[in-house]
């Protein structure tokens, strides 16, 4: 198996998912954590709440794993989301990719964090402490 | 027919999934000029999607009685 993509409410297990790409036909594991930042434009956010509609964002990665195999030489992706209420600090989102070399490891991890905040139906609230909003609902 | 929202058309909605008046066989088109007319405030969002089993629809897309449908607001994951 080459690709492993799960939404979760449970806090994301960072080390296997490295563990999980980790073979000795890559030369290069790539990975990017997204964290909970505690301020937007100078606001304190004091937590984040993240919402997905499960299948269909399944469905919206394994569309952008497929495509990320078949453009570069790539050989295993992991893309885990985490749902529910998170913590400044803590970990939403953790892509990892493991290649041959580290050109398409870089490239392809860059791809499927930009891709997958395009296309996946997945959303946040950010929730300040006067207030709240749902991220990019608003032009 | 059944329609599911996420994000703020949940809070627009009022609920997680509403019924809505709807010939089978309507497209996508004919389901947003009725969400509309009864919910002004999706004309407020920058835009939406509308999904069908799980896949963005376009305009013409016809939807049928059992199709799951569901309202995407843009999305904000990672």
């Amino acid at each position: 198996m080459k690709v492993d993509i799960q939404i979760s409410d449970e806090p994301l297990q960072i080390q296997s998912c490295i563990d999980w790409v980790m073979s000795p036909e890559c030369g290069g594991i790539n990975i990017f954590i997204g964290t909970v930042r505690n301020n937007t434009q100078h606001k304190k956010v004091v937590r984040l709440e993240f919402e997905a509609y499960e299948t269909m964002a399944i469905s919206e990665m394994n569309k952008i794993a497929r495509e990320v195999l078949d453009r570069w030489p790539v050989q295993k992706i992991v893309i885990h989301h985490r749902t529910g209420v998170l913590q400044p600090g803590e970990v939403p989102v953790v892509i990892v990719v493991a290649a041959a070399h580290r050109d398409a490891a870089f490239t392809a991890c860059r791809y499927i964090i930009d891709t997958l905040k395009q296309t996946v139906p997945i959303w946040k609230k950010e929730v300040f402490e006067d207030g709240d909003v749902w991220v990019a609902a608003h032009p | 027919m059944k329609i599911l929202a996420f994000g703020i058309v949940k809070e627009i909605f009022d609920d997680s999934m509403i019924d809505i008046d709807l010939d089978n066989e309507s497209t996508v088109e004919a389901l947003r000029f009725v969400l509309e007319k009864k919910y002004p405030q999706l004309t407020e969002l920058g835009s939406y999607m509308v999904a069908i089993n799980n896949e963005y629809a376009s305009g013409g897309d016809a939807i049928y009685t059992n199709d799951e449908v569901a309202i995407i607001p843009p999305v904000s994951g990672g």
